[in-house]
């Protein structure tokens, strides 16, 4: 079985374990980035016919939830807290300067698949606001100047890998 | 229970909504997203436009008439000073975020948030801010989207998900960027729509409008070099008057004959004359289905939508339809291959025009395999809404025409022809002639009640020459939907009969709107199709004389070789 097959398989053992397939959809998108990081639409058409719903209702869904996402996540996923306590402590600042450094915009995935840009609400720790996580990994107290350094220390560790 | 609605003391049942008892009492309270299908008990009650905002006495907001369900005692208010601002507020704020482009839209005069801002006396839009922007989406042949004339009533959703079953649409995106949207963003072209355009039916605004031909047809007509024939579907008779001011359910067959032919048409043909062929052909095949131990039940094959449907949603009965070409494709055939010879005209300077009061024949004249040496049968479908408006731009005033007959050739017709127009026609056409040819003898029996009405799914035995045979109907593609999946499960019938629109083409997607979907009008359309085959002097399609030449001058025998080459086609296993 290769990588792709087990993935899928993952996914339809999963649903096929509810005892109905009705309500199931949001917990099956939630597998379903588990498993492979984000929904493409080859996914999205696979878990409307699993569920015996239209593609169309999934999508909607879909685009709804800003949580959901549609392009594959970079190897270094960027969440950047917009939530009250780091946005009036300069969020918004720090956001930019990744977006202009990373020449992405907030969702999107830098060309090399290295890092990819996202903005989340309060992850808890409103003490280091503004706060910056990478792959989970929190950076507390992040300033517009530390953007440079947080991306070369990542770059730099994948020089070495 | 007892509720107070303006001072008047009504009794209401529980359950109903404060707009339920209003309107039982006469009391008229404006709304917009808000659509009641009757017949299929389905009713989208989303309440997102609050057009219909009510007082309730000793709550602190307005309530929406559409789903708020009345209580003993309740005092509504439907035209306090606060609820009528309220209503004209929203209205105004639907009309800040739409285009106004109304004098050249598609639905001018014809427009339900246009109606509701002329009924409101809304002469200025004080809201100025930013517009949703959306691309039109133009890729079918039979339906334009125009997202930004949307104002997410979800009456097409509901349409497409709960009545039809196909999932087209869905709320895609969020916030000011919602918009009643296809899977993935595609162009409509390439989703499961079938085309049926009933969504289109259902559309307040126009958001959803039909493929306009009419200036094709007019250009083919005014193109000395071109002979154009038109036919016209059973269906279009007995809606198109409503168009004109005249009452649902009046047959208009004579002035419309006369009208197209002032209009400039070469020859004026019936479709009810290729409806009859299409049952020469269909019995036959149900026969040699039935003696030979083909494959069973046999599908009527006449609605394009239904056809795309079982293509996406059910690849595995392909093999239950029907060979037969739709009678109009049928037609075009004929016109294009022995009407030719008889008139001595190139077929390639035939253009065949079908009025028809569906959009998905729009898309069903393109389709390659519905050609005759690399000729499409049809060049052009226009319904029976373009045909209204192509009679007023000829200027002529129609219920003052005097009625005219059909040309000669390709314009006899029987009874059992008529009846193609509404849900359960086409089967007993079939039957009449199918049983009239088992038994050896022409059948004297032709009202077949027990296959009439308006049911979603209506099932009957009906014994023929030894055999009981088990028919069904379905009208509507969530009943063909579950009449499908009954046949997947392994019950057994000999016929069914399939139409996507509910009613059957009388209530197609291109026929005249008519207000709430209101079925007491489906049935009046019905009654003139069966009043109408009732006055023909044959009701049998296989005594059509014309038929009968046909076959002895042209075609040979019913389902013979040359018949199969030109009324008979293929289907397509498409993605779902």
């Amino acid at each position: 079985m290769n990588e792709n097959d087990k993935q899928l398989a993952e996914l339809d053992s999963y649903i096929d374990s509810f005892d109905t397939k009705k309500g199931k959809l949001i917990v099956s998108l939630h597998k379903a980035q588990d498993i492979y990081g984000y929904l493409s639409v080859d996914i999205q058409k696979h878990i409307a016919k699993r569920l015996g719903i239209p593609a169309s209702k999934v999508y909607g869904v879909v685009t709804f939830y800003s949580f959901f996402n549609t392009t594959p996540k970079g190897k270094y996923s960027i969440d950047v807290c917009m939530g009250t306590a780091c946005f009036v402590r300069g969020s918004a600042d720090v956001l930019e300067e990744f977006k202009s450094q990373l020449k992405i915009d907030v969702g999107g995935t830098t060309e090399d698949g290295l890092f990819s840009l996202d903005s989340i609400r309060c992850v808890g720790a409103c003490g280091l606001a503004p706060v910056v996580s990478v792959n989970g990994k929190v950076h507390g107290r992040v300033t517009r100047a530390d953007v440079s350094k947080i991306l070369d220390d990542y770059k730099s560790k994948e020089a070495t890998a | 229970m007892n509720v107070t609605i303006n001072n008047l003391n009504v009794e209401a049942q529980p359950g109903q909504t404060i707009l339920d008892v209003a309107k039982e009492n006469d009391i008229h309270i404006p709304t917009l997203c808000h659509l009641n299908l009757h017949d299929t008990k389905v009713v989208n009650q989303v309440a997102t436009c609050r057009v219909c905002m009510v007082e309730i006495e000793g709550r602190r907001n307005l309530m929406p008439a559409c789903s708020t369900r009345v209580s003993d005692g309740m005092v509504i208010k439907t035209n306090t000073p606060r609820a009528v601002k309220s209503r004209r507020t929203i209205v105004e704020l639907l009309l800040s975020n739409h285009p106004k482009d109304c004098l050249v839209c598609e639905r001018n005069q014809n427009c339900e948030l246009q109606a509701l801002a002329a009924e409101l006396g809304v002469r200025d839009v004080e809201y100025k801010g930013k517009r949703s922007r959306h691309d039109k989406d133009t890729s079918s042949y039979s339906l334009i989207r125009d997202p930004e004339k949307c104002v997410l009533c979800r009456r097409c959703e509901t349409m497409c998900n709960k009545v039809q079953t196909v999932g087209v649409y869905s709320a895609v995106h969020r916030g000011f960027d919602t918009v009643m949207g296809t899977a993935f963003d595609e162009p409509i072209l390439d989703t499961v729509c079938t085309f049926c355009g009933q969504c289109v039916s259902v559309c307040p605004t126009g958001a959803l409008t039909q493929v306009d031909n009419t200036s094709e047809v007019w250009k083919a007509i005014n193109d000395p070099d071109k002979f154009v024939i038109v036919q016209t579907a059973p269906a279009v008779r007995v809606a198109l008057g409503e168009e004109f001011g005249v009452e649902a359910g009046t047959s208009v067959t004579g002035k419309m004959v006369a009208a197209l032919k002032l209009m400039g048409f070469d020859k004026v043909c019936d479709t009810d004359f290729a409806a009859d062929l299409t049952i020469m052909e269909e019995a036959t095949e149900f026969i040699d289905r039935l003696k030979n131990g083909g494959k069973l039940p046999i599908l009527t094959s006449c609605c394009p939508a239904w056809v795309k449907f079982i293509e996406h949603q059910f690849p595995d009965l392909l093999d239950i339809p029907s060979t037969c070409k739709s009678p109009h494709e049928m037609f075009g055939a004929i016109a294009k291959t022995y009407l030719a010879e008889k008139l001595d005209i190139d077929p390639k300077k035939i253009v065949v025009v079908s009025v028809m009061p569906c959009l998905a024949k729009k898309y069903e004249a393109i389709r390659p395999e519905l050609s005759n040496k690399e000729i499409q049968n049809v060049d052009f479908v226009i319904t029976t809404r373009e045909l209204a408006r192509m009679i007023r731009e000829a200027g002529l005033t129609f219920n003052a025409l005097d009625d005219d007959d059909f040309d000669d050739m390709l314009g006899e017709s029987t009874g059992a022809s008529v009846i193609f127009g509404t849900t359960g026609g086409v089967v007993e056409a079939a039957v009449r002639t199918a049983a009239s040819w088992l038994e050896g003898k022409d059948i004297e029996k032709f009202d077949w009640t027990e296959l009439r009405g308006l049911d979603g799914i209506r099932v009957a035995t009906v014994p023929i020459a030894g055999v009981d045979v088990k028919i069904a109907i379905a009208h509507g593609l969530g009943n063909a939907r579950k009449i499908f999946e009954r046949i997947r499960a392994g019950e057994e019938f000999h016929i069914i009969e399939v139409m996507a629109c509910p009613g059957g083409c009388i209530g197609g997607g291109g026929q005249p709107y008519y207000l709430e979907h209101d079925t007491s009008v489906l049935r009046k359309r019905a009654e003139a199709l069966y009043a109408e085959d009732k006055e023909k002097a044959i009701r049998l399609s296989h005594k059509n004389p014309q038929i009968i030449k046909l076959y002895e001058e042209f075609l040979g025998d019913p389902g013979g070789h040359k018949a199969h080459a030109l009324l008979h086609t293929k289907y397509v296993r498409r993605d779902n």
